[in-house]
């Protein structure tokens, strides 16, 4: 068998549960109440729910869902912000999918769509530079939606778009930085986890030391996980080993794809075209050094100095409980709109739009899941 | 949004581009983040650019130190 399936082998990885479960229930023990991990990435949450892993390991181990999918964590300015872009006539907003249902204050990209914005959906920040090439009369805006994982790629694009003397082009960066907010979360300490599962993708840029933090200013184990099940149940039972050996160290159980020290390549062109700045997370506030705002070098790439818009203020939408969901206090069961008032059909909030979205997640496959 | 793809390298047609295998679909990613990259080469794909070149035989390897420690338990239980 391909090692590729081999970490999708159902068999092996009933196998891994069984062992799973057993540290489990020690640790549980131990512990006197179910373990309490975090994913904090929203392509774990998903592949959790959709493995069924949450049921298997019900009253022995909660995994919890933390602030993991980039456009649930996008602050509702800045939301209200893109909406603004897109409004100006002339001025198309080109997009990953998931953005485009967000509820704003008033509005959504989606609606303004349907009233004529130019709103494009695209796959990669390349399809972006694409479309502003093709049609020069236009301003094409790349909303920069994304985490440590993708903002390189933004940065490639505005890359390109300079060789091409494309001066169309610019990019709203909302990008973020996960060890920021994971070092926001625990200085909260609203919820006390005893062990993170860190995200695969974002770790393959920064590296796993960029995590060592965790365990050593904080004594909390960490693991580095993959995401199909062989490797998530990996990542979980390193964790549980460490919980059971009172350990707090940060470790890289996704060694095929991950080096503890990141992708110098990426990490590169991160510097050269991004400054950390202190940015609005929903949930948290401002986070300091928190952001990748582009640099000064770049100014003319970038859409929130090139439009200086002003939006007014919004709050979060009424009784949407994504903050606290994305600070890991609640599940969202624990919502009350959940499922009622707020379904992908008709969302309240991020959480429920985005594909990585924990109560998109919990909605799909089952609150229990 | 996030989600990374392990893909084959079908052939690198020009300097910073190569072809990949997605589920039986051809697409042309970046490679200006990973360096080097051969046709059978896998990558983990993210957004049209290649994030990272797949070391396979560290998978390998992790699997079969599980299958033994499996194996190990199984032996001890029916022992
Ligand atoms: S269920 Fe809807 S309203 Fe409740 S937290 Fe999730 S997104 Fe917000």
């Amino acid at each position: 068998m391909n090692v590729l399936n081999k970490l999708h082998d159902p068999a092996l990885g009933r196998k891994m549960v069984g062992r799973v479960r057993e540290l489990a229930a020690r640790a549980a023990e131990r512990l006197g109440r179910p373990v309490l991990l975090m994913e904090v990435c929203g392509t774990h949450t998903m592949a959790v729910s959709r493995t069924g892993l949450r049921g298997v390991l019900a009253g022995l181990l909660e995994l919890r869902s933390g602030p993991g999918c980039p456009v649930c964590v996008t602050a509702a300015r800045d939301i209200e912000y893109m909406i603004a872009l897109a409004r100006i006539p002339g001025v198309t907003v080109a997009t990953f999918g998931d953005m485009v249902r967000v509820p704003g204050g008033q509005s959504s990209l989606e609606r303004e769509r349907a009233r004529g914005a130019g709103v494009s959906i695209i796959y990669s920040p390349a399809d972006a530079v694409e479309l502003a090439r093709q049609n020069p009369d236009r301003e094409v805006v790349f909303l920069g939606v994304g985490f440590e994982t993708t903002a390189p790629l933004a940065a490639l694009s505005i890359s390109h778009a300079a060789e091409l003397g494309l001066g169309n082009f610019s990019v709203y960066s909302v990008h973020k930085s996960v060890p920021p907010v994971l070092r926001a979360l625990l200085e909260l300490g609203d919820v006390r986890v005893d062990g993170f599962l860190l995200p695969g993708h974002v770790s393959a840029v920064t590296g796993s030391r960029a995590f060592a933090f965790i365990g050593e200013e904080f004594g909390i184990p960490a693991v580095v996980a993959g995401f199909t099940p062989v490797d998530i149940l990996d990542a979980i039972h390193m964790l549980l080993e460490q919980v059971l050996a009172q350990n707090a160290r940060t470790y890289n159980a996704y060694r095929w794809v991950v080096r503890d020290e990141g992708n110098p390549e990426a990490q590169q062109v991160m510097e050269k075209y991004f400054y950390p700045g202190d940015a609005y997370w929903r949930g948290f506030g401002l986070i300091p050094g928190s952001g990748l705002f582009l640099s000064d070098t770049f100014a003319r790439f970038d859409a929130g100095r090139k439009f200086a818009l002003k939006v007014p203020a919004v709050a979060d939408p009424a009784g949407c409980r994504c903050g606290d969901l994305l600070r890991g206090i609640i599940t969202p069961a624990d919502c009350a709109m959940f499922g009622r008032r707020c379904t992908p059909a008709g969302p309240v909030g991020p959480c429920m739009v985005s594909s990585e979205g924990a109560c998109a997640a919990y909605y799909h496959y089952g609150a229990t899941c | 949004m996030c989600l990374g793809i392990p893909c084959p390298v079908v052939e690198v047609p020009e300097k910073q581009w190569a072809v990949i295998d997605v589920g039986g679909v051809r697409r042309k990613v970046g490679l200006h983040l990973v360096g080097e990259v051969r046709p059978g080469d896998y990558i983990m794909v993210h957004a049209g650019f290649a994030v990272e070149k797949l070391d396979l035989a560290e998978a390998e390897a992790r699997i079969k130190i599980w299958e033994e420690l499996l194996a190990f338990e199984r032996a001890e239980q029916t022992s």
